[in-house]
């Protein structure tokens, strides 16, 4: 059976003056219907640019230099622009992740929302307008009628997050790709935001791709997780197995420094030395080596791949590679 | 919204109240009411019992209140040179100036919102680089050379375009104030080279504010989520892009139109366009001073009468304004 959504050794690369840099090296995962995946990484790992790639909306110097992405079973990342509108914001919806900036100021939500709607459906006025009420007393709006008049300004982020996903529902998609929608909210309206976007996935049976840098938002949320640095997917497999469990010395690094409830109480918090390269700047061989305890010499010198390491986890790790294959060696 | 308007109109009375304090400062100091009246044949002792009579004694301030009272009657004094007064003479001459910056606002409009919108839109495009490049000779070129050269081309080499005056105008209310050049062939031909030398310097600058105002609204958030949202791309760039642009566009025209009412006067001048421009000067040449001031005073109050429109109008595109205003 094919998946919903199957991305295959994306490759995205920015046209600079000076020449290309690739901002997403080859990444590659799959997400069914209903599944809920999340993106994490660093500021400036290529989280949001994958996101965009798949709605084919990368800005200006930005595009999609290699490989394939799929959906419904069709290869959607050779659509021309047309062709893609129609997907755009219909079967696969984008919530940004500052609400304060992400409706147009000059225009009220209801005309925001129904536009929306007549985009992708003939439809009267009137009756795009019925959808819109539905879909925004689904996302839990008080007086939703009110709402549908007024200007974004009048509103709380909150409640522009909330309408924005509304607009996301409006026209039943298969796939919404949340950009960190909670970054820019405060810490009570995050929990309400993310419940309700849960809730929403499972009521309609809807796929979800949440990026984020927030490793604990990700594991209360999803099923499936994609470990994202410089570019590159290093480490992906399920969420439980990944947190609990995590192979990647970065991943680990990630787990260890957030407080919470991911790591044992008493614990000290971990930090990871060092900083993320920049995408002109990537080191030789694991992009990752200048900052990792394990570091070896292979590490320097070839790129590790991402290889099956039990339990349904997939890892690019030099020498958690070669430790699991010993595992393997003794075991059989 | 209702006191959005009251605020915008209590602010504007005290604009105009500031500007008649200037101006008749300058009357009472350089100017000579006695000589507007008799002129200059008359002796000293008649002039000094004339200004005992016209009140020219008090204190300065019972002599702007009684000139307050008067300009609020419509009375702005006499013009010596027309023998008339001053606000008749005014009124007059208005609907040429009215007509010039009419026409050269409607060309503005009419080639800076496409042209504008155009370059922002496809910024590296041949017809893109021509604007820009053309708008920054615009800037430059002083208008009364590109009058000059409008009328040795159209009017000296080609002989198409007549190069002065108003041509054949026609009583429009029938009481000989209001002479248009608006309904017949004539006047129209001869209103073209005057409009667009006018329009020639303000365009350029509105070119290059749609376009860097389209181009700032283009990189925002909410254009990039309206792509996101699959809206086709004439909605994006007419609809959601547009009005945002039109914002900052709309408050810089109410001024720049007031400037161009004050700044007719080098276009009047190589035109001999009969308007207030042209009565400007001849009033500046001749020492008119109860005529300037009266200027003075309709140029300041047209400035604040525009600006008073278009925030109104802003408040209707502009929805934090208009909540703004009603709390």
């Amino acid at each position: 059976m094919s998946h919903l959504l199957q991305i295959n050794d994306l490759e995205v690369k920015f046209a600079l003056r000076t020449g290309d840099i690739t901002a997403i090296d080859g990444i590659r995962f799959t997400l069914d219907r209903g599944e809920k995946l999340g993106l994490v990484g660093e500021s400036g790992a290529g989280k949001s640019v994958t996101g965009f790639s798949i709605i084919n909306l990368l800005s200006k110097p930005g595009y999609i230099s290699k490989g394939k992405i799929f959906f419904q079973g069709n290869e959607i990342s050779s659509y021309p622009n047309e062709k893609m509108r129609k997907i755009r914001g219909n079967a696969i919806s984008m919530i940004f992740q500052d609400p304060m900036m992400t409706l147009n100021p000059v225009f009220t939500v209801g005309f925001q929302m129904i536009e929306t709607i007549q985009a992708h459906r003939e439809i009267s006025k009137a009756n795009a307008r019925k959808i819109a009420l539905e879909k925004l007393k689904k996302v839990h709006i008080p007086s939703p009628e009110k709402r549908l008049e007024q200007y974004p300004h009048e509103l709380s982020g909150g409640m522009r997050q909330r309408i924005i996903i509304a607009i996301s529902l409006l026209t039943d998609p298969a796939i919404i790709i949340a950009d960190e929608p909670t970054t820019a909210l405060d810490v009570t309206i995050q929990a309400e935001i993310m419940d309700l976007l849960q809730e929403l996935c499972a009521s309609d049976n809807m796929a979800l791709i949440l990026i984020t840098h927030d490793l604990g938002v990700v594991s209360q949320v999803t099923e499936k997780i994609a470990v994202m640095y410089a570019g590159k997917i290093i480490e992906y497999g399920s969420t439980d197995q990944v947190v609990k469990h995590p192979v990647h010395p970065y991943t680990e690094g990630l787990i260890k420094s957030i407080p919470g409830t991911l790591i044992k109480h008493g614990e000290d918090l971990v930090q990871i030395p060092g900083m993320m390269p920049t995408l002109t700047n990537i080191p030789p061989g694991c992009a990752f080596n200048p900052r990792c305890y394990l570091k070896e010499s292979i590490c320097t010198q070839k790129t590790p791949e991402l290889r099956d390491m039990g339990q349904g986890v997939q890892a690019a790790c030099h020498v958690k590679q070669r430790g699991n294959r010993q595992n393997n060696n003794e075991a059989g | 919204m209702f006191a959005f308007i009251i605020r915008r109109v209590i602010q504007a009375i005290l604009v105009m109240l500031v500007i008649s304090l200037v101006g008749f400062s300058i009357k009472s100091n350089i100017g000579d009411p006695v000589r507007d009246l008799v002129g200059e044949r008359v002796t000293p002792e008649e002039r000094a019992q004339m200004a005992e009579k016209l009140g020219l004694n008090d204190p300065f301030f019972v002599q702007y209140t009684r000139f307050l009272k008067n300009a609020l009657h419509g009375d702005l004094g006499t013009s010596f040179i027309y023998r008339k007064p001053a606000l008749e003479v005014i009124f007059r001459h208005a609907p040429a100036t009215i007509e010039l910056v009419l026409g050269a606002a409607l060309i503005i409009a009419l080639f800076s919102f496409p042209l504008g919108v155009y370059s922002a839109l496809y910024p590296r495009s041949l017809l893109s680089r021509f604007t820009m490049g053309f708008s920054t000779l615009g800037v430059s070129i002083p208008v009364f050379l590109t009058a000059i050269m409008f009328i040795y081309l159209f009017a000296v080499t080609l002989h198409i375009l007549p190069s002065y005056g108003r041509g054949e105008t026609i009583d429009l209310f029938g009481n000989g104030y209001w002479q248009t050049g608006l309904l017949t062939i004539d006047g129209l031909k001869h209103l073209l080279l005057p409009c667009v030398s006018l329009a020639s310097i303000m365009m350029p600058l509105f070119i290059r504010l749609i376009r860097s105002e389209m181009m700032e609204v283009l990189e925002t958030e909410y254009i990039k989520y309206a792509w996101a949202k699959g809206l086709s791309t004439r909605r994006i760039w007419l609809v959601h892009a547009f009005k945002n642009t039109l914002l900052p566009v709309v408050t810089v025209f109410g001024v720049q139109i007031g400037i161009m009412f004050a700044f007719t006067i080098l276009t009047e001048t190589v035109f001999q366009w009969q308007g207030m421009g042209f009565m400007f000067l001849d009033a500046i040449q001749r020492a008119d001073i109860s005529l300037l001031i009266a200027y003075l005073v309709v140029v300041a109050s047209v400035f604040v009468v525009v600006n008073t429109v278009v925030d109104i109008m802003y408040s209707f595109i502009n929805p934090t304004v208009r909540i703004a205003g009603t709390k």
